[in-house]
């Protein structure tokens, strides 16, 4: 398993994105996110409790952390899909706190789920087609009157194919999505976000549930969006997976930030260590998250 | 049993005024609960205001039918605001309680003595169609053939009723098949999906309550148009039976709203006028009251058989379940 | 989907708010100028009619209030001629309160009191004459009125509550919104009478009989529809609506058997106890106040201390954990039902004494204020739901204080819809998951 993630040709990882020592919350040289003291309850529980964030343009940031840490809780607060008790946070320079999931969407800060949401009653193309922005034939009254859009619609559905093929489900596109399999419905909410032309693309555990020949294309298509500009935000557990495509990791347990740097020295970092074995710290990292067993790590 | 009349009277039904309301009411609520997936249990009360908007206009105001049928418009619009913006962030169930319970608050406000003025309370209104016969271009007589035999005030109202019902599944069809429907049809299936691609849930949700709360309205009034508006009619069962309606026909269908309706009546019609028949002619053991009480167990049992068996309808498809979880 | 959209939220709830206002203001500006009716319910078959005249002169707009049985309530207002005439639906006694605030300064009813009984006899017709002068009125104080509407509602409240703790239950374990759950209250009442009126069993015999029925019917729903259903894997919204078909089903199989009308209990005219000032309940109500109390505290018992009691509680936290730690669902979920029917029978056995009468959608009536006390409680906490009854069933006559009673009901179900708008949640519920 762990063959399939060596890659053949690596790709150069882009380095010094942070400025001043390393350690929680340093700043980056050019930060797309800035969030500040971010803290949301579920009744007694602290989900998640932020002091300082800043996540890189232009590069791969992993977030990584155990079951449970916080780091879905603070892509739903990051995307308005939840509210935090108390905090801030701003996307490109202009604040978020408040703004409501899809505004944060359209200002180009897109996510997919961890619980995949392909929407398994329209068509694989018409999953896609719903990614694009500014569409006017989804003003009330304009869509009454194909002509105002049919030429629109044309093009997205030329630029629908076009990603389709580049996810290998252009067989599939008139098939209703909920015929596709588990790791195909999670390419289809990347590609469907990627609709949208972010520039932040926020994945929350892309790889679970992808068949392990899956995989190796499915990190050459993260690789590829860095290579088009966007910068991304990811969430796994695998990591191999994360040393192989990440520039930077933010580490999550109980809802801090224990740790974060380049994948390197992160997983050097006794704090990261404490945080994912506890009492097992005989253990390799890529074990205890249950990608691999004991013998293929070595 | 006179079973000329009996089949005549269920022919003619084909086309009366109330397969009409309901049609264009169950079209309403194909946007509200087929195509946008918001469980909408007060579609009784989008009637209602479009009968007594109607009604209203004409005997308090003295405004012509047209105005009548804007004021109706109007006033489910508005009903359609006050009730969308604070409940349709709520999970479905929730929202079908709301709903109800907002079209039964509404019921009691048309039937409390305190605005009997306006509202006629338990009476109900009547002798407002001055404006509409006299805007009736069929010149006076009867016409028709076989049991489709109607005045000129009957065809009046029934050739514009079906008018109405073509545009309203015009613009249906026209809506569902662009892009605005694609997104409706998100929504219907995942919110949250919809909203992470940087599509206004909310709004979209609204447009489509009030869009189908117009065409409530819209049978409320042809309901409204033939004689008199009853404030009996418009109760929590109404809601009920054009569901039943709807989900026969097929709830995210064009056609199946219309069919369903159709249906409905046809056999609503035959059942009154053949189990009544069959009491007194003594081949029910039952007496006649009794007998025309049957029709409305069949209903519920149908209402059931549907929603267990073949939830899409008879024109759904049977991949595109229209359920929401 | 409860935790998206907050600033919209907000801003919408101020804009509702905004709409409210205006709503109510067009109430209060409506309801200045008086209603002026001499004739209503014209299109009932029977008529009830009188005169009201202060020394030979007609007094106008006069307001008479007619009640009867099954709920029945009409006002009018007297004509020029101090006429005015009510369409009533049955052949039986109605109470006239002639409303003395309406009459002019210094002047009440002198023969007689305000508050008159008549009989709607075989000829159809019946008409009673109020005659005024100079004299003291009848006036019943504020405080009085409000015990006795606070003891009424209590009443009403407890009964309500029968009936929301098993839907409260049912909803907690299946996540089922049972329409049907109306006519498990009707049954009730319709078993009692063909017991106590067809069969004729003595009353004492009869309830606890119809009670037994109710659960019995539970028990036959439940494993007859519900359990089937589940292992289909239908959906809640489905689910939903398969009771909405049940619903009408069975609703028009009572009124197949007991008719359109309505039909009463035998001692259902029981003598009133007068209490203090003119405060008075009837000994039926006191019986049902008890009666529910009794069975409230039985069912707490059962909730709190038994192991199906504590394993219903489980199932409602969490099913699939509740499953998984060995507890046999179907088994519970079963119980639940036969007690949520009697509960519901019974209630709808106190309901049919406090309407009174027993009509074929008399459920019905009461199947939103039902579901408004579990809103308000929190869906699928059957002590919310208590609650949640206690304040419906007090706030329904105690706001009928100073709103017109036809429109007593309006103020639970506004209520029901504000809880879900500022808590979608439920009071006691939890938001959901996302992502
Ligand atoms: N809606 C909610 N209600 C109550 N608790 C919640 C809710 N959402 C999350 N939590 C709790 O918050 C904590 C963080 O959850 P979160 O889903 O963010 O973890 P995670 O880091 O994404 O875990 P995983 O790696 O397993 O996906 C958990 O303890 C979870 O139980
Ligand atoms: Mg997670």
């Amino acid at each position: 398993m762990s063959s399939d993630v060596t890659p053949n040709a690596p790709r150069p990882k882009s380095t010094g994105l942070h400025s001043g020592p390393i350690q929680p919350g340093v700043a980056k040289v050019d930060p797309i996110i800035v969030a500040d003291g971010i803290k949301r309850t579920f009744g007694g529980l602290t989900a998640v409790d932020v002091d300082h964030l800043e996540v890189p343009r232009h590069a791969i940031t992993a977030l990584i952390g155990p079951n449970g840490a916080g780091k879905t809780t603070l892509f739903n607060l990051l995307t308005g899909f939840d509210k935090p008790d108390a905090g801030t946070w701003s996307f490109d320079g202009q604040s978020l706190s408040g703004k409501p999931a899809y505004r944060v969407a359209r200002m180009g800060q897109v996510r997919t789920f961890q619980l995949t949401k392909a929407l398994g009653l329209l068509t694989v193309l018409e999953n896609m087609k719903l990614g694009a922005k500014e569409q006017t034939g989804e003003k009330f009254w304009l869509s009454l009157f194909p002509g105002f859009w049919r030429r629109q619609e044309a093009a997205i559905e030329e630029k629908a194919r076009e990603l389709l093929v580049k996810f290998k489900l252009d067989a599939k596109e008139a098939d209703f999505a909920a015929s596709l399999s588990g790791g195909q419905r999670k390419l289809l909410e990347m590609a469907r976000a990627l609709m949208t032309d972010p520039t932040l693309v926020m994945l929350d555990e892309p790889m679970a549930g992808v068949n392990p020949a899956l995989t190796q294309s499915l990190l050459d298509k993260i690789l590829d969006l860095k290579d088009e500009g966007m910068t991304v935000l990811f969430v796994e557990h695998d990591m191999a997976m994360v040393r192989h495509i990440a520039d930077w990791v933010v580490v999550m347990a109980e809802g801090r930030i224990v740790a974060e740097g380049p994948p390197a020295d992160v997983m050097q970092n006794p704090a990261v260590i404490d945080a994912y074995l506890g009492a097992h710290q005989e253990l390799d990292l890529g074990v205890v998250t249950g990608r691999h067993t004991a013998d293929e790590v070595e | 049993m006179d079973w000329g009349q009996i089949l005549s009277n269920t022919a003619s039904s084909l086309i009366g005024p109330a397969t009409i309301a309901y049609a264009l009411a169950a079209i309403g609520l194909s946007v509200h609960f087929g195509y946008a997936g918001l469980i909408n249990m007060g579609i009784a009360g989008f009637m209602a205001i479009g009968a007594y908007g109607y009604a209203i206009s004409a005997l308090t105001f003295g405004l012509p039918w047209w105005a009548g049928f804007l004021v109706g418009i109007g006033a489910s619009i508005v009903f359609a605001l006050i009730l969308g913006i604070p409940t349709l962030r709520l999970r479905g169930d929730y929202l079908a309680i709301v709903t109800i319970a907002a079209a039964e608050v509404l019921r009691l406000l048309f039937l409390t003595g305190e605005f009997d003025d306006v509202t006629g309370s338990a009476d109900g209104l009547s002798g407002y169609h001055a404006s509409f016969r006299a805007a009736n271009p069929i010149p006076d007589g009867t016409y028709g053939f076989g049991p489709w035999t109607y005045n000129a005030n009957g065809w009046w109202v029934r050739i514009l009723g079906i008018a109405i019902v073509a545009i309203v599944a015009l613009i249906v069809w026209s809506l569902m098949r662009s892009p605005w429907g694609r997104v409706l049809k998100g929504i219907r299936e995942d919110e949250d999906a919809v909203r992470a691609l940087g599509k206004n849930v909310f709004a979209y949700k609204l447009q489509a309550l009030m869009l189908g709360g117009v065409f409530g309205a819209l049978g409320g009034i042809v309901y409204a148009l033939p004689s008199a508006v009853n404030p009996g009619v418009y109760v929590t069962s109404l809601t009920f039976f054009v569901y039943t309606a709807l989900l026969l026909g097929g709830a995210a269908t064009i056609f199946g709203p219309i069919l369903g309706s159709v249906i409905f009546w046809v056999l609503q019609t035959f059942l009154s006028n053949v189990l009544p028949a069959l009491a007194t002619s003594g081949i029910l053991p039952v007496t006649s009251t009794q007998a025309s009480t049957l029709r409305f167990v069949l209903v519920g049992v149908i209402l059931m058989l549907i929603v267990i068996f073949s939830p899409q309808g008879i024109l759904g498809n049977k991949k595109e379940l229209t359920f929401v979880k | 989907m409860a935790l998206a959209k907050h600033s919209t939220f907000r801003r919408s709830a101020g804009l509702v708010s905004l709409l409210l206002t205006a709503l109510v203001a067009l109430l209060t500006f409506l309801s200045a100028s008086p209603a002026s009716a001499d004739e209503a319910n014209m299109d009932e078959p029977f008529r009830v009619s009188g005169n009201v005249q202060n020394k030979g002169e007609p007094l106008e707009d006069v307001l008479i209030t007619v009640t009867g049985p099954g709920g029945y309530e009409v006002e009018v207002e007297t004509d020029a001629e101090g006429k005015w005439r009510v369409g009533v639906p049955e052949e039986e006694e109605y109470e006239v309160t002639l409303d003395e605030s309406t009459l002019p300064d210094g002047v009440a009813v002198v023969e007689g009191s305000n508050v008159r009984t008549v009989e709607v006899g075989p000829a159809g017709r019946v008409s009673t004459n109020f005659f005024i002068g100079v004299g003291e009125r009848n006036v019943t104080s504020f405080f009085d009125q409000f015990v006795e509407r606070l003891a009424t509602g209590l009443n009403f409240g407890l009964m309500l509550a029968l009936a929301s703790i098993g839907a409260s239950l049912v909803f907690g374990t299946t996540r089922l919104s049972n329409f049907a759950h109306a006519e498990m209250v009707t049954f009730g009442a319709v078993m009692a009478y063909f017991l106590s009126v067809a069969i004729a069993l003595p009353i004492y015999l009869a309830i606890p009989l119809a009670v037994l029925l109710s659960g019995v019917f539970g028990l036959a729903m439940d494993a007859g529809l519900w359990r089937p259903l589940r292992r289909k894997g239908l959906g809640t919204v489905q689910l939903m609506i398969v009771s909405i078909g049940l619903s009408l089903a069975l609703r028009y199989i009572f009124q197949f058997f007991i008719g359109g009308g309505t039909v009463q209990l035998p001692g259902s005219n029981s003598p009133q106890i007068p209490l203090f000032g003119a405060v008075s309940l009837s000994v039926i109500d006191i019986v049902s106040m008890a009666i529910s109390i009794v069975v409230i505290a039985a069912f707490a018992f059962w909730l709190l201390r038994t192991r199906i009691g504590k394993a219903t509680r489980a199932i409602s936290d969490n099913p699939s954990l509740a499953a998984a730690s060995g507890i046999d669902v179907d088994r519970v979920v079963r119980i639940v039902w036969i007690i949520a029917a009697g509960l519901a029978g019974l209630a709808g056995v106190l309901y049919a004494y406090y309407r009174p009468g027993i009509k074929w959608d008399m459920g019905a009536q009461i199947l939103l204020l039902v579901f408004a006390a579990i809103t308000l409680g929190g869906l699928g906490t059957a002590f919310g739901a208590l609650v949640g009854s206690l304040i419906v069933g007090t706030l329904v006559e105690i706001s009928s204080l100073w709103i017109p009673a036809d429109l007593k009901y309006v103020g639970a179900l506004v209520l029901l819809i504000l809880i879900l708008l500022f808590r979608p949640q439920g009071i006691l519920g939890r938001r959901e998951r996302i992502g």
